[in-house]
């Protein structure tokens, strides 16, 4: 079709040169780095890459090893329990958090610049400060022993059965002020009138929200839902910083053993094979997103 | 319509502040109804578990070691001691390396500054191309844009490796402030390219009868007139960026980790005894930036990390 242009109008290609010219960072970078980079690392999750990439297909091998590797599997067992969790939680407590906001309440910014504040916090540094918090020797554990419940144990971090729950504590305390935020905005959104009609009818509030309010903010929750599940896959920072991944592999998550592999057991092939299923799982949350999302629609 | 109920809002939440209700407006509610107990009680609660984290980072880092192991955590210091915020700086270990944070700190600087002065200036050009200038093919290379946006990073980044290496750039802090400026690029052009389209269109065209070209409406019309998206990208990238840990370990050599690899190794290294008054002090200095950033800029952030909450 460009050809075709260009015989007919030999200047087509000069014509707004200028934001051509402007453009190329980001064609440059769409295509190289985000469509090339992403087939490179598919492509060579087929080979049996060690240390330096190398183009020997292997087939599926790498797959194979990695899921009947046992600390693949629990990373991703981890990954599916933190998953659940932190959208349940995160989702409800949000909500609730921005419709408690949302009741004409005085002092709002105040409260909203307290409930978002940890969002503006780096994973280090929350994975570091509940790891403090947590601790059992000094953290919460002992400050309730010390009250005289001297058999009370909650040392998430440092058993193993529990430990991602540990860091789903701090992974919410980061990540809800975000939800509510944008559940506050949906909220805001809402005909003032679907409050008073369902007032004058005599619907108890919690049902208006559970009945009426909820359903018409599907698009605020499906938006919601696709951030916070897009940010879960990425976990890897917290980790890092809470647990190293410890107790022994209790805590491993996805992100982190492709970082471990490709960059300190220079296996690249497990590595590439693992981020490989990584960018499964975003598609897997995000196709259908935008299917709903500009299926319809033109793109744009 | 809907601008005299706005506008009447605004009239029953101002005199209502004032308690000096007229007859105008709604029936003011009492103060301590069972609602109102409710619903504070609530969010002072939420607030209160939100701030309890800040509270123990401040409290542990003013106090003193022995304290730390008798007391517990969430006292308050019975004597202040900024030995551990000095030490934090200028002196802590990470391995057999002793000179506290103050590198990290620096090496943030240096990152942060140029990767977002640089993002910015290609995302804004970018976005005013594809907002004003749209030429065949631009909306294709846009999707392939935003859809990389959701592209965890551990599918790319081996990949740029070899890129940078291949230009001398792998270790260096220019590599970094690319790698910064490619994944920042997704949501700073679609910011730039949604606020550049919500301009009127004539101001635009006007222009363009007067003679003005593709760059001089740039910086004679559109730079002038969106001020406040670009403190909105400001900072988004400054707190993206200062925060980064990943990308930071990944293409930098020890000597130039920024902050927040330094604070993780810090923290988190196994030589010698756990001196927790100085891990809490260096994990606010590192929060420190961010969060200024925070507090200073308010319904902004709001409104940046409502665009930028996709950026991966």
């Amino acid at each position: 079709m460009t050809g075709h242009a260009k015989a007919g109008r030999p200047n087509q290609l000069l014509r707004n040169l200028n934001s051509k010219i402007a453009s190329i960072p980001m064609m440059l970078t769409a295509v190289v780095i985000f469509l090339g980079g992403t087939l490179w690392t598919v492509v060579y999750s087929f080979t049996n890459s060690k240390l330096l990439p190398r183009m020997k297909f292997v087939g599926l091998d790498q797959y194979e090893r990695l899921w009947s590797a046992p600390r693949w599997l629990v990373s991703i067992e981890n990954l599916a329990i933190y998953g659940v969790f932190s959208l349940i939680f995160s989702l409800t407590i949000g909500f609730v958090l921005a419709a408690f906001m949302d009741q004409k309440i005085r002092f709002e910014n105040t409260f909203r610049t307290i409930f978002l504040y940890p969002f503006a916090l780096s994973f280090i540094v929350t994975g570091l400060v509940w790891q403090w918090i947590l601790n059992p020797e000094f953290g919460v554990q002992s400050v309730v022993r010390s009250l005289g419940w001297t058999s009370f144990a909650f040392d998430p971090l440092y058993n193993q059965e529990i430990v991602i729950y540990g860091i789903l504590i701090a992974a919410l305390w980061q990540g809800t002020g975000l939800v509510m935020c944008l559940m506050l905005a949906g909220l805001r959104g809402i005909d003032e009138d679907i409050w008073k009609a369902a007032r004058v009818d005599g619907i108890p509030m919690w049902k208006t929200y559970i009945f009426i309010i909820i359903p018409m903010m599907r698009a605020v929750f499906i938006t919601t839902l696709v951030i916070v599940a897009s940010g879960i896959v990425r976990v890897y920072d917290l980790v890092v910083a809470q647990t190293s991944g410890g107790p022994g592999i209790a805590s491993e998550v996805p992100a982190k053993y492709v970082y471990d592999y490709m960059f300190q057991a220079q296996n690249l092939g497990q590595g590439f094979a693992a981020s490989t299923m990584m960018l499964i799982t975003v598609a897997i949350i995000i196709v259908p997103w935008a299917y709903l999302e500009f299926g319809g629609r033109k793109r744009g | 319509m809907a601008d005299t109920a706005s506008i009447d809002h605004s009239t029953i939440t101002s005199t209502s502040a004032k308690s000096a209700a007229g007859p105008r407006g709604k029936k003011p509610r009492p103060l301590f109804s069972s609602r109102n107990i409710m619903v504070y009680g609530v969010l002072i609660f939420a607030a209160a578990y939100y701030l309890l984290p800040l509270y123990v980072m401040v409290v542990t880092s003013l106090k003193g070691m022995p304290e730390i192991r008798l007391g517990n955590i969430f006292s308050p210091p019975m004597e202040i001691t900024f030995e551990p915020w000095a030490k934090a700086w200028a002196s802590a270990c990470t391995g057999l390396n002793c000179e506290g944070l103050s590198r990290g700190f620096w090496n943030s600087v240096r990152i942060t500054i140029p990767s977002t002065i640089v993002s910015i200036a290609i995302a804004s050009v970018n976005g005013y191309a594809l907002a004003n200038w749209r030429f065949k093919g631009a909306d294709l290379f846009f999707t392939i844009l935003i859809v990389g946006a959701f592209i965890p990073y551990q599918v790319m980044i081996y990949p740029i490796v070899i890129v940078l290496r291949e230009m001398g750039l792998y270790g260096s802090l220019t590599g970094l402030i690319l790698v910064h400026t490619i994944f920042g690029m997704p949501i700073l052009t679609l910011l730039f390219r949604n606020y550049f389209s919500a301009l009127p269109e004539e101001l635009f065209k006007a222009a363009r009868i007067d003679g003005a070209g593709f760059w001089t409406i740039y910086f004679r019309i559109m730079l002038p007139m969106s001020l406040p998206i670009f403190v909105v990208a400001m900072i988004l990238q400054v707190t993206g960026i200062w925060n980064d840990f990943l990308l930071g370990v990944v293409f930098t050599r020890p000597e130039y980790y920024p902050m927040t690899v330094q604070l993780n190794n810090i923290v988190n290294s196994v030589q010698g005894v756990k001196e927790y008054n100085i891990n809490m002090a260096a994990t606010i200095l590192t929060g420190a930036v961010p969060l200024i950033v925070y507090f200073v800029s308010g319904r902004l952030f709001v409104r940046g990390i409502a665009a930028g909450a996709v950026k991966g």
